[in-house]
C-alpha cells in the first residue's frame, strides 16, 4: 500500500486514467475534456495519454452528448460522460431519464447501460448562475440509476473506478470546491464497492449524515462541537442511491439524534428521503425528530450571497443543537403553537 | 466494399439538394427511370418484386389484425402503419444483419423483417411486457416514445461502429415530428462532426398525431440536413423500389466511409396516430382518398400485372402470374395471422415479480427490501380467490 499525497482533482484523474487503461471499451467524451483537458482540467493530459478516440471532445450539445453515450453502449462500450457544470445538465435530462436509466428494464437485461455521468456540483466557488447547482435529488428520484459523490480523494479515486465498472448506470458527483484538496491516496487499492457508507468521526451524542462537499464541513463541526463536549457521529454517504441506510440505523441506535445537512434545496431532497425512512425504522429509538440543514427551497442565489445558502458549520451546529435540545436559533418559536392551514380561498389565516 | 477509409470524402452523392422527388414506380405502376436510384435496382426481379409485394401484404395484414385486437380489448393500444408499408419494407430490404436498427414505436413492420416474433410485437403493445423482442437478437433496438431520441442513439452506435472499423451500419427511423426535436438536430451535428455511418431515415407522413407536416418545416425536409453536411434524398415512400434503392445508396456510402446520409420517404398515414386517436377531427376525406390512390402495394401489383410475360417462373418453378402473386401473398398474410391468433390464446401475463427484475444489473438492497415488502404483502391472500382489479 502505498499511498500517496495528490489533490481531489488529480484522484479523479488517476481514477479516469486507470480505468482507460484496463478497459479499451472505456471511451471518455465531453466538452472541452481533450485538447483542454476540461475546465476544471480533471481530464488534463488523458487525451494525449490515451489518443481522441478514447477521449473525446463533443459538439456543445449535452442532450447529444448523452444520446450518443446510449449508442456507444447499445455497442458495448462503457462511456464516461462529463458534463461541464451542474446547472448544464437539464439539456440531457431526458437521456438521462428516459433513456439511461430505463434502458436495461425496457430490455429486460438484454441491453445495459454502464454509462457513468461526471458532473461537478455544488457551490462554494463564487461562479455565475447555473454553475454551483445540486442536483442529485432528481437523479436519486429516478430508478435505475445509481448515485455516489466521493468526499476525499481517496474516495474520489475509488468511485470513480467503481463507477465505470458497474453494469448499471452511474451519477458521480464531484464537490468542485474541494478539487484542490490535498490528501493520500493509494493507486494500488482494489476496486472497492460503491454502496457502503462510512463513519468518518464517531460519536455518541448525534448522528450527522452527509455527503460530497458538505462531509469536509461536518467533521469541522464535529470538531468544534467537541470542545463543547458534544461527540458527534459523522457519516459519509458515499452511495446517495441506495443509501447504505443499515450504517446510519447502526448509529442512530446509538445516539438517538439525527442531523442530515446538504446544499440541495429541502424540499423533496435526500435529507427528507433519509429523515422519513430512519424515523420508519428507528422510531423506537429516536430522542428527536431528525434535523435538515439544507440550502433554501430558492433558485441558487448570486455569489455575494451564497454563504447564507450554503450550510456551514456554524448552521450545522445550530441543526446539532436542534436534534439535542440544546438553546438554538428557533428556540423562540413555540412549537405548541396552533397550526395555521390555509383558508379554502387559498390565503393564509392572519 | 473495402475497409472503410474514415478520410474518404463522401462521393457518389450531388453536392446540391434535390428537392424533387425520386420515385421509380408511379401510383399507376409505370417504371420511371431515375439516374440516382436505377443503378441500386439492377438485380430487381419479378420474384424479388413478388416478394416485396408478400412483405407489404403480410405487414399490412400484421396492421389490420393488431388494430383489430386492440378494439377487442386484448391490446392496450397499436400505432398503424397503413399506408407506410412501402416505406418500411423497402428500407429494412436493404438492410443487412449486422446492421443497427433504432426503431420508433410505428416501425412494426421494419421488427417484422427483423424477425421479431408478431406475437412479441402484441405483447408489446397488450402491456405485457416493455420488451417486444431481444435487441441482441435482432440488431433492433427498444422501440422509442421519447420523438427523436434514437436518433441519438443511432449515432452513438455508429460512432461505435466507426471506432471498431466495422462494416455495418446503423439506422435511425423516425416522422416528419420528430425532425423538430432538438435530439435529431443534434444528431446531425454528432453525425455530421464524425462523419459516422448512420443512416437517417424519416418518414414524413404529414401528421403528427394532428399536426401537419407543415407546422413542422416550411420547405421540404430533405433541404434540411444539407445545412448540417449531410447529404439529404427526398423519395416517393410508397414506392418499395425507390425506397430500397435510395436506402441501399445511402447504406453503401456509410459502409464506404462517406458518412451519414438522410432520407425523407413521402408517404402518408392513412390510419390515426393510434388506436386512440380521431383522425376525421383534423383531415378532409378527400386528402386521405388521394392518397389511396398511391397506394403501395396497389402499384406493386400493377407494375407486375403489367410485366408479367407468361414466361417468368417463381423459386420453386411455377408459373408467377399476377394471380399467383397475390394467392401466394395472401396465403403468407394468412399463415402469419393464424399463427398470431393462435399464440395470443396461449399469452400469460406476467406475475408482480417481473415488477423489480431487471431494474439495476448488480444487487440494489433497497430495491430487495421493496421486493420483499411486497411479497409479504401479496403473501397475505394466497388461497383467496381475489376479484380482477382488486390490485
Amino acid at each position: 500500500m502505498s499511498a500517496q499525497e495528490t489533490t481531489f482533482g488529480k484522484a479523479i484523474t488517476a481514477g479516469l486514467r486507470a480505468a482507460l487503461a484496463e478497459d479499451e471499451k472505456v471511451v471518455l467524451m465531453g466538452e472541452d475534456i481533450g485538447t483542454l483537458g476540461g475546465v476544471f482540467r480533471i481530464t488534463d493530459g488523458l487525451m494525449q495519454e490515451f489518443g481522441p478516440d478514447r477521449v473525446v471532445d463533443t459538439p456543445l450539445a449535452e442532450s447529444g452528448i448523452m444520446g450518443t453515450a446510449v449508442g456507444l453502449a447499445y455497442r458495448g462500450y462503457r462511456p464516461v460522460v462529463e458534463i461541464q457544470f451542474d446547472g448544464f445538465v437539464y439539456p440531457s435530462f431526458d437521456q438521462i431519464v428516459s433513456q439511461v436509466a430505463k434502458t436495461y428494464y425496457r430490455t429486460r437485461g438484454a441491453v445495459p447501460m454502464p454509462v457513468t455521468i461526471r458532473i461537478p456540483f455544488g457551490g462554494g466557488i463564487g461562479s455565475p448562475e447555473h454553475h454551483s447547482e445540486s442536483p442529485e435529488a432528481y437523479f436519486v428520484h429516478t430508478a435505475g440509476l445509481r448515485v455516489v459523490s466521493p468526499s476525499t480523494p481517496q474516495e474520489g479515486y475509488d468511485l470513480i473506478r467503481a463507477a465505470i465498472a458497474s453494469n448499471d448506470p452511474v451519477v458521480y458527483l464531484e464537490p468542485k470546491r474541494r478539487y484542490h484538496d490535498r490528501g493520500p491516496v493509494d493507486l494500488s487499492a482494489p476496486l472497492r464497492p460503491m454502496g457502503p457508507a462510512a463513519v468518518v468521526a464517531e460519536g455518541t451524542d448525534v448522528t450527522l449524515v452527509a455527503y460530497g462537499p458538505l462531509v469536509k464541513t461536518c467533521l469541522q463541526a464535529a470538531d468544534a462541537a467537541a470542545a463543547d463536549g458534544i461527540s458527534i457521529d459523522v457519516i459519509d454517504l458515499r452511495s446517495l442511491s441506495p443509501v447504505d441506510y443499515g450504517l446510519i440505523e447502526a448509529s442512530v441506535r446509538r445516539t438517538g439524534r439525527l442531523v442530515i445537512a446538504h446544499e440541495a434545496s429541502r424540499t423533496g431532497g435526500l435529507g427528507a428521503e433519509i429523515a422519513a425512512t430512519v424515523t420508519e425504522r428507528c422510531f423506537h429509538w429516536l430522542e428527536h425528530a431528525p434535523v435538515r440543514v439544507t440550502g433554501f427551497d430558492i433558485p441558487y442565489p448570486p455569489a455575494k450571497l451564497e454563504h447564507h445558502h450554503v450550510p456551514d458549520l456554524d448552521r450545522i451546529l445550530d441543526g446539532v443543537d436542534r436534534a439535542l435540545g440544546r438553546p438554538n436559533s428557533l428556540d423562540s418559536i413555540d412549537p405548541f403553537a396552533p397550526p395555521t392551514p390555509l383558508a379554502a380561498d387559498g390565503t393564509e389565516r392572519g | 466494399m473495402g475497409t472503410v477509409s474514415l478520410n474518404t470524402p463522401p462521393t457518389g452523392m450531388p453536392h446540391v439538394p434535390e428537392p424533387d422527388l425520386h420515385q421509380v414506380l408511379t401510383p399507376e405502376g409505370h417504371r420511371r427511370p431515375d439516374h440516382d436510384l436505377d443503378p441500386w435496382l439492377e438485380d430487381v426481379t419479378a420474384t424479388m418484386l413478388a416478394g416485396l409485394h408478400r412483405d407489404m401484404t403480410v405487414i399490412r395484414r400484421l396492421d389490420t389484425e393488431c388494430t383489430h385486437l386492440q378494439r377487442q380489448g386484448e391490446l392496450a393500444l397499436w400505432p398503424p402503419l397503413l399506408g407506410q408499408e412501402a416505406s418500411q419494407v423497402g428500407s429494412a430490404a436493404a438492410l443487412q444483419r449486422e446492421d443497427y436498427v433504432f426503431p420508433s414505436y410505428r416501425e412494426n413492420g421494419v421488427a417484422y423483417l427483423r424477425g421479431v416474433d408478431p406475437l412479441g410485437l402484441v405483447r408489446l403493445w397488450r402491456g405485457s411486457t416493455y420488451a417486444g423482442w431481444n435487441p441482441a437478437e435482432t440488431n433492433l433496438a427498444a422501440q422509442q416514445i421519447i420523438i427523436g431520441a434514437q436518433s441519438l442513439h443511432a449515432v452513438g452506435y455508429a460512432m461505435g461502429l466507426r471506432r471498431d472499423h466495422s462494416e455495418a451500419a446503423a439506422i435511425s427511423y423516425f416522422g416528419d415530428g420528430a425532425t423538430s426535436q432538438g435530439d435529431v438536430n443534434e444528431a446531425m451535428v454528432f453525425a455530421a462532426s464524425y462523419h459516422v455511418p448512420v443512416v437517417f431515415f424519416c418518414q414524413n407522413n404529414h401528421w403528427a398525431i394532428s399536426e401537419p407536416v407543415t407546422l413542422q418545416a416550411k420547405r421540404h425536409i430533405a433541404d434540411r440536413p444539407w445545412g448540417f453536411g449531410i447529404p439529404a434524398m427526398r423519395v416517393d415512400g410508397n414506392d418499395v423500389l425507390a425506397v430500397l434503392a435510395a436506402t441501399r445508396r445511402a447504406l453503401e456510402r456509410a459502409r464506404n466511409g462517406g458518412g451519414p446520409t438522410f432520407i425523407e420517404a413521402v408517404t402518408y398515414r392513412m390510419g390515426p396516430h393510434t388506436t386512440a386517436d380521431d383522425p376525421t377531427r383534423y383531415r378532409s376525406k378527400d386528402e386521405v382518398e388521394a392518397w389511396r390512390a398511391k397506394d403501395p402495394i396497389d402499384r406493386v401489383e400493377a407494375h407486375l400485372a403489367a410485366t408479367l410475360t407468361g414466361s417468368d417462373r417463381d423459386a420453386r418453378g411455377g408459373a408467377l402470374t399476377i394471380e399467383a402473386v397475390r394467392e401466394a401473398s395472401a396465403a403468407a398474410a394468412d399463415e402469419m395471422a393464424a399463427a398470431l391468433r393462435t399464440g395470443l390464446a396461449g399469452l400469460v401475463d406476467p406475475g408482480p415479480e417481473a415488477l423489480f427484475e431487471h431494474v439495476y444489473a448488480e444487487p440494489h438492497h433497497e430495491l430487495a427490501r421493496q421486493r420483499e415488502h411486497y411479497r409479504l404483502y401479496l403473501a397475505q391472500f394466497d388461497g383467496e380467490q381475489l376479484e380482477a382489479g382488486t390490485r
